[in-house]
Formats: C-alpha cells, sequence, structure tokens
C-alpha cells in the first residue's frame, strides 16, 4: 500500500482525528490529534497490511510562535515486510503537555521517550520509568526547546559549581615538611 | 551433616553492582547498575548522557556545512560514514544530485570505514573476552587504512571529507593503486583472524548461546545494522533504500539465524569480506568526471574550482552574511533519510524552515537505541556475559549521547 493509501485509510477510520496529510520529496507525513494516538499506532503497528512493526524514531518539534499548539512528537515507521515509510506527528500544547506511552507497542520506544521528556518536557503518559536520560538527574529546563539559550541558562548547574569549589578548597592545600 | 542441610540455614541478600562509568570494557563512558543474584543478573539499569554535547541544538544554531564537522564526531571511529549520511540526507532534502564520480568515492570511503570499524570492534570484543593476540593483528590493517585516509582527506579520523554535492577532493592513482593492493591482500588476513578465534573453545563457549533475542523482538526494540541481522532479519539500509553509488554494487547481505553473540560475530566477519567485494567493484567501475555537484550549496567551505567568496571579506564572515541575509535558501520541509553505518541505521531528520540552518535536526543513533535494549539482553545472564554484550551491540557512547 502506497503512503498516500495509508493517510487515506487513516482518514477513514479514524476521521476526527486526522488533521492533515502533507507530502515533501515522496515522503507522507500525517499530523493526528493527540488524544487516540495510541490506538491509531497501535492500528498502524496491527493491521496485516500495513504491520508497521518498527519504530525507527520518535522525537520532538518545538515550535515556538511560529504554530499552534507549540509541540510536536514525531514517529517515523518502518515496516519490515512491505518496505514503507510513514511519519505520524501528534500535537502537543504547552498548557497541557503530554502524550500517551507507546512502549507497550515498541519497546525500543522507552529510551526516545525519555530522551524526549529530557529535552522538551512533554510527559508521556504510561511510561514505567519517565527519568531524564541525557542530562543529569537535578537539571533544570528543557535544552531543545527553542526559548532555552545555546550557552544554557546564566546560573551554572549545581554539579558543576560543586566541583569548581572542590577543585578551588585542594588549591589550597600546602604541602609542609 | 548434607551440604543441602548446611545450605538451607545460610542466609542470602542481592548485590548491587556498579560498572563503569570508567571501565575497560564499557567502550567509553558506560554505567552499569547490576542488581545480582549470586552471579546471576537480576536487572541491569544503562545510564548514558556522560558524553552529551547537544550536537541536535549545536546544528539548529549552524549552517548546514558547518554543522558536518560536528557528525565527525558522533562516532568518532566511523567518521567517514557519519559525514556521508549527514549529506546524503541534507542533499535529499535540498534536491542535489552529486556527480557519479562522487558517489563512486563516497561508496568507497563508507566501506572502508566500515572495515576500519569492523575490525577495531573485532579486536576489542576479542580483548574483553580474553583473546588478546587478535587485537595485534587486525590493528595492522586499521593502521593501514587510516594511513590511506590520512593520504587523502589529511585526517586520520576525524576526516570532514564529503561535502553537500559531492566531496572536497579528488582521489589519485597512488591512492587506489594502494587500497587495490590492500583488498587483495584483506581477504588473506580476515581468514586470519579466524584462525585465531574460530575453534577456540573459550571463546564459543563465552559467544554462543549467550544474548539470544529473536527476530520479533529484535525488531520490537528498534535494533538495527548487523545486531538486527545477527538475528535472521535481512535489512538493509543501503539495499532497501539504496544511497549513493550502492545500487551499481554487486553484495551480499549476510543474516545469522540464532541471534546469539556468535552469529553477530559471523555476521560482521562476513561483511568485512562484502565490503571489501564492495571496494574493488567501486575501484574499477569509477568514472571520469567532477566531484562536485554544479548547484552544490555556495555556503560551502572551499572546495576545488568552486571557491566563492565576497571580495574583502573572510570565509566564515561570508558564511554567516550570507546565511542570515537570505531567507529563502533552502527548500522549506522535512525529510526523515537513513544510511547504513557501521553500527546500524543511522537516521537525520531534517525540518528546514528554508533558511539557511536547520530549524530542527533530530539524529537517531543505532548506539543510543541498541544500548537501551541492553537490560533485556543481560537478564539472566552471568556477570561475565555483560563484557560480552556489550561487545556485541558494537556501541560508541559519542554518537549514543550525541
Amino acid at each position: 500500500m502506497e503512503p498516500t493509501e495509508i493517510a487515506g485509510l487513516l482518514k477513514e477510520r479514524f476521521p476526527m482525528e486526522v488533521k492533515e496529510v502533507t507530502e515533501f520529496r515522496g515522503q507522507v507525513s500525517i499530523t493526528v490529534k493527540r488524544e487516540r494516538i495510541k490506538e491509531i499506532l497501535r492500528f498502524l503497528h496491527d493491521a496485516p497490511e500495513l504491520s508497521f512493526d518498527y519504530l525507527e524514531d520518535l522525537c520532538g518539534v518545538d515550535y515556538l510562535s511560529k504554530k499552534e499548539p507549540r509541540f510536536e512528537v514525531v514517529y517515523h515507521l518502518y515496516s519490515m515486510e512491505h518496505r514503507k515509510r510513514i511519519r505520524i506527528k501528534a500535537e502537543v500544547s504547552e498548557d497541557d503537555c503530554a502524550i500517551d506511552s507507546v512502549v507497550n507497542i515498541w519497546e525500543g520506544a522507552d529510551w526516545h521517550e525519555r530522551e524526549c521528556f529530557d529535552m522538551f518536557g512533554i510527559v508521556f503518559k504510561g511510561h514505567p520509568d519517565l527519568r531524564r536520560i541525557l542530562m543529569p538527574e537535578d537539571w533544570e529546563g528543557y535544552p531543545l526547546r527553542k526559548d532555552y539559550p545555546v550557552e544554557g541558562p546564566e546560573e551554572k548547574w549545581r554539579g558543576f559549581v560543586e566541583v569548581l569549589r572542590k577543585a578551588e578548597d585542594f588549591k589550597k592545600f600546602e604541602l609542609k615538611g | 551433616m548434607e551440604q543441602m542441610d548446611i545450605e538451607k540455614d545460610l542466609q542470602t541478600k542481592g548485590l548491587i553492582l556498579n560498572m563503569g562509568p570508567q571501565h575497560p570494557a564499557t567502550h567509553g563512558v558506560l554505567r552499569l547498575m547490576l542488581h545480582l543474584d549470586g552471579e546471576t543478573v537480576v536487572k541491569c539499569t544503562p545510564y548514558v548522557g556522560y558524553l552529551h554535547r547537544g550536537t541536535e541544538k549545536l546544528c539548529e544554531n549552524r549552517t548546514y556545512i558547518s554543522a558536518l564537522p560536528l557528525m565527525d564526531r558522533l562516532d568518532y571511529i566511523s567518521s567517514m560514514a557519519n559525514d556521508v549520511g549527514y549529506c546524503v540526507a541534507v542533499e535529499r532534502l535540498f534536491g542535489i544530485e552529486p556527480p557519479d564520480r562522487a558517489k563512486y568515492i563516497r561508496t568507497m570511503m563508507c566501506e572502508m570505514t566500515r572495515i576500519s570499524s569492523h575490525i577495531l570492534w573485532l579486536a576489542t570484543h576479542a580483548l574483553d573476552m580474553g583473546a588478546m593476540s587478535v587485537f595485534l593483528h587486525s590493528f595492522r590493517e586499521r593502521e593501514w587504512l587510516l594511513d590511506l585516509f590520512e593520504m587523502i582527506t589529511g585526517a586520520r579520523l576525524t576526516v570532514s571529507y564529503p561535502r553537500i554535492g559531492g566531496v572536497r577532493c579528488d582521489v589519485n592513482r597512488e591512492f587506489l593503486e594502494s587500497l587495490y593492493k590492500f583488498t587483495e591482500e584483506f581477504p588473506k588476513r580476515i581468514e586470519e583472524y579466524e584462525t585465531l578465534i574460530d575453534q577456540n573453545r573459550i571463546w564459543l563457549q563465552r559467544t554462543k548461546g549467550i544474548g539470544v533475542i529473536s527476530a520479533r523482538d529484535a525488531i520490537n526494540c528498534g535494533l538495527t545494522g548487523p545486531t538486527l541481522r545477527g538475528s535472521g532479519v535481512s535489512y538493509d539500509v543501503r539495499k532497501h533504500e539504496p544511497y549513493d553509488a550502492y545500487d551499481q554494487v554487486d553484495f551480499e547481505v549476510p543474516v545469522g539465524k540464532n541471534g546469539d553473540v556468535y552469529d553477530r560475530y559471523r555476521c560482521r566477519m562476513e561483511e568485512l569480506r562484502q565490503s571489501n567485494r564492495i571496494i574493488r567493484q567501486c575501484i574499477k567501475k569509477m568514472p571520469d568526471g567532477p566531484i562536485l555537484a554544479d548547484n552544490s550549496p555556495e555556503l560551502d567551505m572551499p572546495a576545488e574550482g568552486h571557491r566563492k567568496l565576497i571580495p574583502e571579506m573572510s570565509l566564515s564572515h561570508a558564511c554567516i552574511s550570507l546565511s542570515d541575509e537570505c531567507e529563502s535558501i533552502a527548500p522549506a520541509g522535512e525529510f526523515y533519510s537513513a544510511v547504513e553505518v557501521p553500527k546500524g541505521e543511522l537516521g537525520f531528520y531534517i525540518l528546514s524552515d528554508g533558511s539557511g540552518k536547520p530549524y530542527r535536526m533530530r539524529l537517531r543513533s543505532p548506539s543510543f537505541v541498541h544500548a537501551s535494549a541492553l537490560p533485556r539482553l543481560c537478564r539472566g545472564h552471568m556477570v561475565a556475559d555483560v563484557i560480552a554484550l556489550i561487545g556485541t551491540i558494537d556501541i560508541v557512547l559519542g554518537e549514543c549521547d550525541r
């Protein structure tokens, strides 16, 4: 089944959910509402004529002041059997920054969702172990958001300040005798 | 008293063992918390992020070409493959078609990288398992390849050789002859490695039946590359979505059967032979012609014959001011492009808003996904097998943490 046909099928099956279908250089992306995202992805995974059994990638995108709602979670699905790829984009608003987790469908989504939470602050409901993954656990702010400065926050991270302070303290040591 | 009676009254307690972040077998800075019952792993929790440099955030603030050197530093032992992957992604987004000669050069370089990465993997994997001599033998060939890289690109590891729409400089005859000599020699060397460990009882006992993962589970976990193919799934981006000259060369995709450490080892050894085959074909088939596409972006670092500079302006100034002024130099859209790097599938999801910088750049790194499968692979195995399992999934933490 061609990607555009899949988009048609999805529209038929979830008429209220599918918001937009776009195509760019042969790749089809389908924008959906986030409420029933798990059902949609479960359908894409289970239906034998689609069988998107491999979650290639899951990531977040921040459209600060470009688009409403602000965030999108992007799923890249691939079917090993049919050799087809499709992109599903779920919109997530800033006020209620949460979406259902898909770890039950693809085990590989586990760390991707943790990273997305770490970088954008999007909460994945039903994730078994939602913690920061790349940044330190007590880090404040979400680095990949567009309003986060590239050079980092003005106030240095607590752990780093501690290291600097310790290094200064060690310098005070004097050799005797 | 019988042995059993003594043991009956003994109290046992679970043990938590912290492995890493600095550990010779973790190939970088990977920390594992192992919950042990005796010597059996009950639960394994990996901690990553020690090498996080924010590559994705940095890319958003750089021009397309100035993000290229960052890609070298992802998987620093196969930097050429990363660079090619990035250039292919940007070319597909921009709609640039590199000339044939450039395609062949890139394919050849990618396969050289695959060989050098796989033999480094073999060396360290065997070393972890106690087979010291393989390390010494395979580093000899790796050195040869790195010298060849240096000959053309001027760098051994962080090469930054490909360009968007081609390559930076042409390969010369001397290089090709030297490389051809390498390909004639290399199959003998692969046999040499195999005689060292193939019939080694310890090697076989420590690899056969360890870390078994079924094809279904491997796909579900998102494993790619030889780690997936060891389980019998014939998925290779080079075959299914050919880029560069992969659709014009002849090669096979080796797949395993049992999905254990041994099968993944076999897959990688076969891949070495296939890569060797591809390089030979590339040398023979390589056409003459230009090495950079005409519509390659002008915000480029100097490439032969394509040097464009605004007078009285340094190159970096020209790049920066051009990308700030021109609002629509790139087509607006989004594209996901995947390539097969030695570790697995490296994906680039680029979201362009038309300016000279990517709006969002997402790197799907194979090492990150492979590391996430460690808890599943380790469960129920011995502590010593954890070392074998870290080796078999072939992770590089620079790419994992990005």
